[in-house]
């Protein structure tokens, strides 16, 4: 809060300088200032039977009040502004870190009573209270998952590779339109148009893995497209015309020249996509269902997968309350583990997989 | 293996736009052809349309015919990538491909088109053709080292042996040396010298200098105001343009009286 | 190049020469792009294909009992007051947070504190909604009690309190945080790429840091705000599962925020009943999701809309 000085060097007040000086606050006092709201607000929520929320609430309304008017008295108004709007951004940015340190605190604090080896080793097969695991659900996560990714990154790589090498006129600007309005499609619709489309091909009794693979392929399939569009425009257009100069035919320097050169941005952006569907509970939910015992065969059979697995566990526990309540917060870790996995492997992909360009 | 290229009343649109009109030349084997101008008069539009690089951009066309010995470039059944494995090209700023060596990048014409080598005859072709461009004592320890971790003198003369590899019979050049410091554009204009020995060369250059330096022929394009097409105002030996011009407007731009 | 008129017809196309290995790539990304278009209308397609069985079904048959639009209407209330709440609380927030990390936060950590947000993106909607059923939903007992007590003269507050905090306020508030992240990107993005030229002219002329985002980044970011604050409400709507999880729904249309009789949303009514569903409820359920579909379709439309025109004017100025 006190980094704003910086902007504005404060020059040795000789009161017959060039530039007229202005009563400045020493650097920390706004900080000061700013805490010791907070703890007044610590104070005031105490007298009122302490809680976090309401010594943040109080705190943070003190502390900019405090800054404020100091501010508005000792620097003038618009100085005073400054400082208050300082202090409300800051606290946005603080608001908005309190639900991801609860959420990941909760999460870790809850899930880790059952983050062993059972849990990694066993299905819920013939399991009603303690004990059991989600064995089943991962394996059945992970392969509906690859089976979506097999099936959206060719689509969505071809399609990106047709918006940005070779599409023109109203085709080309009707599928960026469509594709972005297909980012927005609610995860429960893909999930209802995986149903229909099998209902109607299979009847009304099918269900398989496959169904909830291509709900999460509508999901999946935009977002590739996006990411690696604007991968592959990234490539300079220098490299395309040097390998045509060379009488290369345009699909081999697409292939040869244009994807590798853009492989370490698309790996990220599929890998992204993964991430953005592995949590993905909806579609599977109203699809593939959940099962107690192990199905391999996304061709046949329900599944259970590891989000569907969380949500059952503890909307509808059974006899042993906390057993599946412990369950459920480990699975909602180890979900959370998969997707910051997928994030930090997307990273690496981007920093190991550049092309090298260094002199 | 060097051949003649014989262009006649070549029109160049780009959807129904005219950007070049009525270019009649007969570019000679076996020498440097010099293209000069102001900007924007068509000149490397001209010259892409040779190889038919142009045609990389979505409406582009031509009307009129360019001969390679005999061989009508535009006919119907003329595929544009076989044109371009006869008319290699390089341009104004290097572009090795990033992904690859130094030694992929030599070989790339082969190899992106799949073309079956033994490794001592790809040996011999990268040995071959940096030689050739001038770069085999500077590269030969870092063969499998990127191509983009060389200088831009260095990496220029490697895309010319990336374009000499596939052993075409005409070699274009788009502005070689506008991107390099002096010293690598005399490496170039040497090495320029050399090559034609082997290919008939043409390039496009801003520097009237470089022009005078190297070339046998010139030509020089010029447009009588901005939105008109451009054309060939005079085409003659580059000794005969630059000491006594047949057009005052060439004249008048080699002595920088142009406006 | 320069090109100019064409004093003369064009000639015909060229006949163009090409390679049977380049017809069958080309051919092959452009039918992938036309998948694509077949697949939402096959969305559309099918779904109004399953919906309609309980679009024409007589008014008894729909479960209810007083036809699909009875049915359907407190949803589409419940749906709308959700994510109107969360678009309301995250907008300010997500402006704030955006402000900061391009102009406030000191730059060495400004990326990595962009990254942080970016990570409320990544967690599943399904642990939101253990979040909010275990944590925000206890919080937030107090203040809807504070709130039946001293607020109840305003409809949304009427009460009377819920004593578990599963309501329609918390997941206005859930959904708010999910959407946090989508808003901020693009205003960070919208932010960060104001003109220079215009922040160093309003800095030079002696404006605070305030007045100078006031006068410079702002106006020029806030039409992308809006179309941020667009596809969030998109987001917000078609939530399922942290809504499923929180609310204890089924009730009528209200628009009373902190009781425990809060209609349901449309995709959490579809999550919860869809897997006993049979028969005629299948339909039902469907036709609901086609309400959603459609609603979600305008709004990201109306986003895109925006953002394009934007695109359009922001050319080089």
């Amino acid at each position: 809060m006190s980094t704003d000085t910086r902007s504005e060097p404060r020059l040795a007040a000789s009161p017959e300088g060039p530039v007229r000086s202005h009563r400045r606050l020493p650097r920390f006092a706004p900080l000061g200032l700013y805490l010791a709201g907070i703890a007044l607000g610590a104070g005031l929520s105490a007298l009122t039977g302490f809680s976090v929320t309401s010594t943040v609430v109080y705190g943070v309304i003190l502390g900019t009040a405090a800054v404020y008017l100091t501010s508005r008295t000792v620097e003038g108004s618009r100085k005073g502004t400054d400082r208050l709007v300082t202090c409300l951004v800051t606290t946005a940015f603080g608001i908005a870190m309190i639900p991801l340190v609860s959420l990941v605190y909760t999460v870790l604090d809850k899930g880790l009573a059952r983050l062993d080896g059972d849990f990694f080793s066993n299905s819920m097969y013939r399991v009603v209270g303690e004990g059991g695991g989600a064995y089943h659900a991962i394996l059945g996560t992970l392969i509906i998952t690859l089976v979506a990714t097999v099936i959206s990154v060719p689509i969505g790589l071809f399609t990106a590779i047709y918006l940005v090498e070779y599409g023109t006129g109203r085709l080309k600007r009707a599928i960026t339109f469509f594709v972005d309005v297909m980012t927005g499609i609610p995860s429960i619709v893909a999930g209802l148009f995986a149903f229909a489309l099998f209902t109607l091909l299979f009847g009304n009794d099918f269900r398989a893995g496959i169904m909830g693979a291509v709900a999460l392929s509508v999901l999946m399939i935009p977002v590739v497209v996006r990411s690696s569009e604007e991968v592959l425009k990234l490539v300079p257009n220098e490299l395309r015309e040097a390998s045509y100069a060379l009488g290369v035919p345009k699909w081999r320097t697409v292939v040869k020249v244009v994807l590798p050169t853009a492989i370490a941005g698309l790996g990220t952006g599929v890998t992204l996509s993964v991430a953005r569907v592995v949590g993905e509970t909806a579609p599977l939910l109203i699809t593939v269902g959940l099962i107690t015992g192990t199905n391999l065969n996304p061709f046949d059979g329900r599944m259970a997968t590891l989000p569907v697995f969380a949500f059952y566990q503890l909307t509808q526990p059974g006899t042993a309350t906390q057993a599946f309540l412990d369950r459920a917060w480990t699975a909602a870790l180890v979900l959370i583990i998969f997707v910051m996995a997928l994030n930090i492997l997307a990273r690496l992909i981007s920093r190991f997989f550049a092309p090298k360009t260094g002199r | 293996m060097a051949k003649r290229i014989e262009v006649s009343d070549l029109n160049i649109y780009y959807g129904n736009f005219l950007a070049v009109e009525g270019v009649n030349v007969s570019i000679e084997p076996r020498s440097i052809t010099a293209l000069i101008g102001p900007s924007g008069c068509g000149k490397s539009t001209f010259l892409r349309s040779l190889n038919r690089m142009h045609e990389v951009l979505p409406g582009a066309r031509v009307e009129g015919k360019v001969v390679m010995d005999g061989q009508d470039l535009y006919g119907g059944d003329v595929d544009p990538v076989d044109v371009r494995r006869q008319i290699g090209m390089v341009f104004q700023r290097p572009n090795p491909f990033p992904t690859m060596s130094i030694y992929d990048n030599v070989i790339a014409g082969n190899r992106l088109n799949n073309k079956r080598m033994r490794k001592s005859e790809t040996d011999e072709l990268v040995e071959k053709s940096l030689r050739g461009a001038n770069l085999w004592n500077e590269v030969k320890d870092r063969l499998d080292r990127p191509g983009s971790g060389l200088s831009g003198g260095q990496q220029q003369r490697l895309c010319i042996a990336r374009a000499i590899a596939v052993e075409p019979d005409v070699l274009l050049m788009d502005e070689p040396c506008s991107a390099l410091d002096p010293i690598s554009t005399l490496a170039i204009e040497d090495l320029m010298g050399e090559l034609k020995e082997r290919f008939t060369i043409v390039i496009v250059t801003h520097n009237m200098q470089q022009a005078a330096r190297v070339s046998e022929q010139t030509g020089f394009f010029n447009l009588n105001g901005v939105g008109q097409p451009g054309r060939l105002i005079e085409f003659n030996p580059t000794e005969k343009i630059f000491s006594n011009p047949d057009q005052k407007a060439t004249e008048d731009y080699i002595s920088g009286r142009f406006g | 190049m320069t090109a100019t008129k064409a004093p003369t017809e064009p000639p015909s196309q060229q006949r163009v020469v090409r390679r049977p290995g380049d017809r069958v790539f080309a051919g092959t990304a452009k039918g992938s792009g036309i998948f694509i278009l077949l697949v939402l209308a096959g969305v559309a397609a099918f779904l109004i294909s399953e919906a309609l069985p309980a679009i024409t079904a007589s008014a008894e048959d729909v479960p209810g009992g007083e036809g699909l639009g009875h049915y359907v209407w407190p949803l589409i209330v419940g749906t709308l007051l959700g994510a109107v709440i969360a678009l309301l609380v995250a907008t300010p927030l997500a402006v704030g947070i955006a402000l900061y990390v391009t102009y406030y936060a000191p730059r060495r950590i400004a990326a990595a504190m962009g990254y942080v947000i970016d990570l409320l993106a990544a967690i599943p909607s399904v642990v939101y909604g253990f979040w909010g059923l275990a944590v925000l939903a206890p919080q937030l007992v107090p203040f809807h009690q504070w709130a039946a007590d001293n607020l109840s003269w305003i409809p949304l507050f009427a009460g009377p309190a819920s004593a578990s905090g599963r309501t329609m306020l918390t997941v206005g508030l859930v959904l708010a945080v999910m959407i946090l992240p989508i808003i901020s990107a693009i205003a960070r993005e919208v932010f960060s790429q104001a003109p220079a030229l215009h922040r160093e002219a309003a800095l030079a002329l002696g404006a605070t840091r305030w007045e100078m985002i006031k006068m410079a980044v702002l106006p020029y970011g806030k039409s992308g705000v809006i179309a941020g604050a667009m596809l969030g409400l998109g987001r917000a709507l078609g939530e399922t599962m942290a809504v499923a999880i929180i609310l204890s729904g089924g009730g009528a249309a209200t628009l009373n925020l902190i009781t425990s009789s809060n209609p349901s949303t449309i995709a959490s009514n579809i999550a919860l009943k869809f897997p006993e569903a049979t028969g005629l409820g299948v339909n039902t359920l469907i036709a609901s999701g086609l309400v959603l579909f459609l609603i979600t379709l305008a709004v990201n439309m109306l986003a895109r809309y925006i953002v394009n025109r934007r695109a359009d004017f922001s050319g080089a100025n």
